[in-house]
């Protein structure tokens, strides 16, 4: 099933190729329906995940390169479970937002497919070589997904046009994995077991091959090569330059599964394979965590491009995946977790949604946005979950998730506690902001005439709000999947 | 003695290929330039079957051992030839518009093929000598093939000029190491240095190195000796630019595989520092200076620079750290045959990419502008290829790389993979450039472009490579340790 999920969108890029780029009704027919089976795959697999045994489950195994010690060797525990559901969703929403992208559909949605298959493949595998192939994956496609069909920001005093945000993206990314690529070679050779094997190693590390000094040097390497990705301050500057110049649903996989994709191998690389570092550099991890929430939140709330805030948003957000990672308590690693997957969908409904005013308005400028409700009821409603979600309200995903890390976080470092908690209050000013500006004011001649989100947007964001509350009122099925494996991972760690 | 000249038979067969061209160029005279690349593309493609089944599993040695028939040259033999073929193949069109005297053009060719499957072969220094000058001679006639353009001419000269410096620097080498050990066979070279080991360090040795590496420096276009690389990369036909880039190199490393693997191995501890500050200071060069050029031949010329520094990584890798070793190290070996092999294929699409788009005075890169939408197959190709080089996952080059790397970082070359790496990310860089022009920018020039039967058919053998090598990689990597068994491991 894990083979097929990364087969299904690889094998559609390739027939989507073949496909006359004239009828692009039946391309944009076509890319939904992949993305239907896709969620339905993802369902599946997280259904068919037995919390109760634990442990990688769903294994395959395929040939490939033994005499470096390279299997593509597939498997799921708990946490990659809840992100490829993830995946699942956000694919399937962006899918059904892209639906009105009109120059050159064809090729959009064939790298687009190559980007969902970089990350179901980054979540599924056991082999650090293919993790490593499926994350530099991930990066191959963005230059063009944002240079052809992204957006520059032109606010006179700053500009920033959707080359220089896909370049940045780009070469801030690749400068993450070459830090990995490092750091995994010299996993290689240290462990003196000749394999890229995920288990391999970890026996490796049981049977001491990674000293104390050895895991100390290497540790910061992944976190901060993976942590490009994560957002992790002060390497986040590509994110909010990257991601507001990017398409909507580019946007959305991008921060909302993509991120995790930096986030995901901290946990399954770093943390299981370098245990001792992690426990060494925890405390700086954390501090720069709390900047990360900090500056995010403050950075959102001196932005004037909508999509920025969004963006700087989603940057403080990540903020607390990270805390959560460091705080090396269940409760802590719980709540990084789902914070990933509330994370996901928060801001994938906040890019669709900017999308579909930006398509209307053709502004992003939140001075000049104003009183948007009353035409765009539905938006406006959609906007105020994403962003109650977003400062914390209880009921929703945004509250378990950071409740657990605010609670890890206060059992390890109490004053970063606080300062968490006020990263949420920060959240709270923007996002408060924003809402009686943009949605809830009078509204000017300007804008009466906006359409609201025609009815597949709407169905596709009504989707992520349903998960959204959901996860909300009753995050047990997702918990119950999530502790186990971080249970599992904290013990292999050595800590309680 | 019969059956030992039979062994030799592809290298005769290739030689009378050329004649046979030859003869024909003379009966047809100048009306039918593509009939000489059927038959010479045919006749290869023969001579690649009756290699391969005739030779297979033979082993032999020539000429008292000057003259290996061994799994190596077998897999090298086969992987000239293959290159030939598409060379010739991508010659066609390009031939046919901008070149008169076809048929020196491909006998020439076809000798130098010839010349580069003596050089894999060549297990003695006056051997691989000759060989190596009878490919360079070929190649200095075909660099400066286009005999009206001033480019070329000065392409010409300067490596003529240049070559012989290189290659003089290279006799000097021989003759010190003749010197010291007295003996030019590199199995008794070998067992030569072996007694040498533990004594003070002998100057003259030393020089020698120095010397041989200097003069095959020249001919990989290792930093420093890399200049002549870029004027002849711009100025040469471009497919014989593709030819120079891709299958001379090739012959080059093979040679440098057999030197530093086989018969200078025992003395590794005095070269290997040398070899890797040399790959270095090549790679990093060359990727840096690729940033600042417009002329795709002459960014092509710097980036393949760069190529050059990561395969020299594997051959300061074919030491073991710290020990004075008895044979090379097996993965470094397959990791430099492996990359030469992606790197061949990926350049070769690259390059067929710039034939099939550019005349010849249209090579700078903002005349790529809007390519993507004038033709999306040759911007596809063009992408994947640059991709390719830059070592993205699906293609070539990232296995290739990454094996390569690996390899480096077991013997201890950590700090050098790392500065590799950071390589990558540059030439990532430039090569996005390109891509930007291709896709991002508007065409100056709308009407949409029309490829040839013939090229698109090369384009996709070409692309089909590069993803079947990057998504299994398993037969080539086993035929490829297979045949560096015979010098390593």
């Amino acid at each position: 099933m894990l083979g097929l999920s990364i087969l299904l969108p690889f094998a559609a890029a390739f027939v989507l190729a073949a496909l006359p780029a004239q009828r692009s009704h039946l391309i944009r027919v076509f890319v939904v329906a992949v993305a239907a089976i896709g969620l339905a795959l993802s369902i599946a697999i997280f259904l068919a995940y037995d919390h109760e045994l634990g442990g990688y489950q769903l294994r395959e195994e395929y040939r490939w390169l033994p005499s470096l010690g390279i299997s593509f060797k597939l498997g799921i525990d708990g946490i990659s479970a809840v992100l490829i559901l993830l995946n699942g969703i956000v694919f399937f929403a962006g899918a059904i937002v892209s639906w009105r992208l009109q120059p050159r559909s064809k090729e959009f949605f064939f790298l687009l497919l190559l980007l969902v298959t970089g990350v179901y493949g980054t979540f599924e595998t056991l082999n650090l070589f293919f993790l490593f192939f499926f994350y530099e994956l991930a990066v191959v496609p963005m230059y063009l997904l944002i240079g052809v069909w992204g957006s520059s920001s032109d606010f006179g005093t700053f500009i920033r046009t959707k080359e220089y945000g896909a370049m940045k993206l780009v070469l801030y990314l690749t400068a993450g994995s070459l830090l990995v690529w490092v750091a995994l070679l010299a996993l290689y050779v240290q462990s003196g077991a000749g394999t890229f094997d995920l288990e391999g190693l970890q026996q490796a590390l049981r049977d001491g091959a990674f000293s104390t000094s050895f895991q100390r040097i290497f540790f910061p390497l992944l976190v901060v090569g993976f942590g490009v990705l994560a957002g992790l301050w002060p390497f986040h500057t590509w994110s909010p330059d990257g991601h507001v110049a990017a398409p909507t649903a580019v946007s959305m996989l991008h921060a909302g599964v993509l991120m995790k994709v930096g986030a995901y191998p901290i946990l399954r690389v770093a943390m299981t394979l370098l245990p001792e570092g992690a426990q060494f550099w925890a405390p700086v991890l954390i501090g720069l965590a709390t900047v990360n929430v900090l500056y995010g939140a403050i950075a959102a709330i001196s932005q004037r491009d909508l999509k920025y805030v969004v963006a700087y948003s989603s940057v403080s957000h990540m903020g607390y995946v990270l805390m959560g990672l460091a705080t090396l308590d269940p409760l802590g690693v719980n709540g990084a977790v789902l914070q990933m997957f509330s994370h996901g969908i928060m801001t994938a409904l906040f890019f669709a949604l900017v999308g579909v005013i930006y398509e209307r308005a053709h502004v992003r400028d939140i001075t000049v946005l104003e009183g948007l409700s009353k035409r765009m009821g539905v938006t406006g409603a959609f906007f105020a979950v994403a962003g109650l979600t977003s400062l914390g309200l209880p009921g929703l995903s945004g509250f378990v998730a950071e409740f657990l890390v605010f609670a890890g976080t206060f059992r390890t470092y109490p004053i970063l506690g606080f300062l968490a908690i006020l990263g949420a209050a920060l959240t709270t000013v923007y996002i408060l902001r924003l809402l009686a500006k943009v949605f809830f004011g009078p509204l000017p001649e300007r804008w009466a005439h906006l359409p609201d989100a025609t009815g597949y947007e709407k169905a596709a964001m009504a989707m992520l709000v349903v998960t959204i509350v959901a996860v909300g009122v009753w995050p047990f099925p997702l918990i119950r999947v999530i502790d186990g494996s971080v249970k599992v991972l904290l013990a292999g760690m050595g800590v309680q | 003695m019969r059956g030992d000249l039979l062994l030799l038979s592809p290298e005769f067969l290739v030689a009378g290929l050329a004649f046979v061209v030859l003869g024909v160029d003379l009966v047809l005279r100048r009306e039918r330039p593509g009939w000489l690349a059927a038959i010479a593309a045919t006749g290869l493609a023969g001579i690649l079957v009756f290699t391969l089944v005739y030779l297979w599993g033979k082993e032999g040695a020539l000429y008292n051992g000057t003259y290996a028939v061994d799994a190596y040259a077998f897999f090298f033999k086969a992987f000239f030839l293959i290159t030939g073929i598409v060379i010739i193949l991508m010659s066609v069109e390009y031939v046919t518009k901008h070149l008169t005297r076809a048929g020196e053009f491909y006998s020439l060719i076809l000798f130098s093929i010839v010349a580069m499957m003596a050089l894999a072969a060549s297990s003695e220094l006056l051997t691989a000598y000759i060989s190596l000058e009878l490919l360079s001679f070929c190649l200095y006639i075909l660099a400066s093939y286009t005999g009206d353009s001033r480019k070329s001419d000065e392409a010409g000269t300067k490596y003529i000029l240049l070559g012989a410096f290189a290659s003089a620097l290279l006799l000097y080498g021989i003759s010190l190491l003749y010197g010291v050990v007295g003996v030019t066979r590199f199995e008794d070279i070998s067992a030569q240095l072996q007694l040498l080991q533990g004594t003070s360090t002998n100057p003259a040795l030393i020089a020698a190195f120095v010397f041989i590496l200097a003069g095959l420096g020249f001919k990989v276009a290792a930093v420093p000796f890399h200049m002549w690389a870029p004027d002849i990369y711009e100025g040469a036909p471009t497919p014989i630019t593709a030819y120079l880039a891709v299958a001379s190199k090739a012959a080059a490393f093979a040679l440098l595989l057999r030197l530093f693997g086989v018969a200078f191995l025992p003395v590794a501890g005095q070269w290997q520092l040398l070899v890797a500050l040399l790959a270095a200071i090549t790679m990093t060069l060359g990727n840096l200076v690729a940033i600042g050029q417009r002329n795709f031949k002459r960014l092509l010329a710097y980036s393949s620079i760069g190529q050059v520094g990561y395969l020299l990584m594997g051959i300061a890798a074919l030491a073991h750290q710290g020990s004075n070793p008895v044979s090379a190290s097996h993965p470094a070996a397959i990791g430099i045959v492996f990359h030469l092999a992606g790197y061949a294929v990926t350049n070769l699409a690259v390059f067929m990419g710039v034939i099939a788009f550019s005349p010849p005075e249209q090579e700078d890169i903002p005349s790529y502008a809007g390519l993507a939408r004038r033709s999306p197959m040759l911007a596809a190709v063009i992408t994947v290829g640059l991709f390719s080089l830059a070592g993205m996952p699906f293609f070539a080059g990232f296995v290739t790389k990454f094996y390569l790397f690996t390899a480096a970082a077991q013997e201890g070359l950590l700090w050098l993979v790392a500065l590799a790496i950071l390589n990558s990310l540059i030439s990532f860089y430039y090569y996005l450039v390109i891509v930007r022009w291709m896709y991002i920018e508007a065409p100056t020039d709308p009407k949409p472009l029309r490829l040839s039967g013939l090229t698109i058919a090369v384009l996709a053998v070409l692309l089909v490579g590069i993803l079947a090598i990057g998504l299994y990689p398993a037969p080539l990597v086993e035929a490829i340790s297979a045949a560096t068994k015979a010098i390593a491991g």
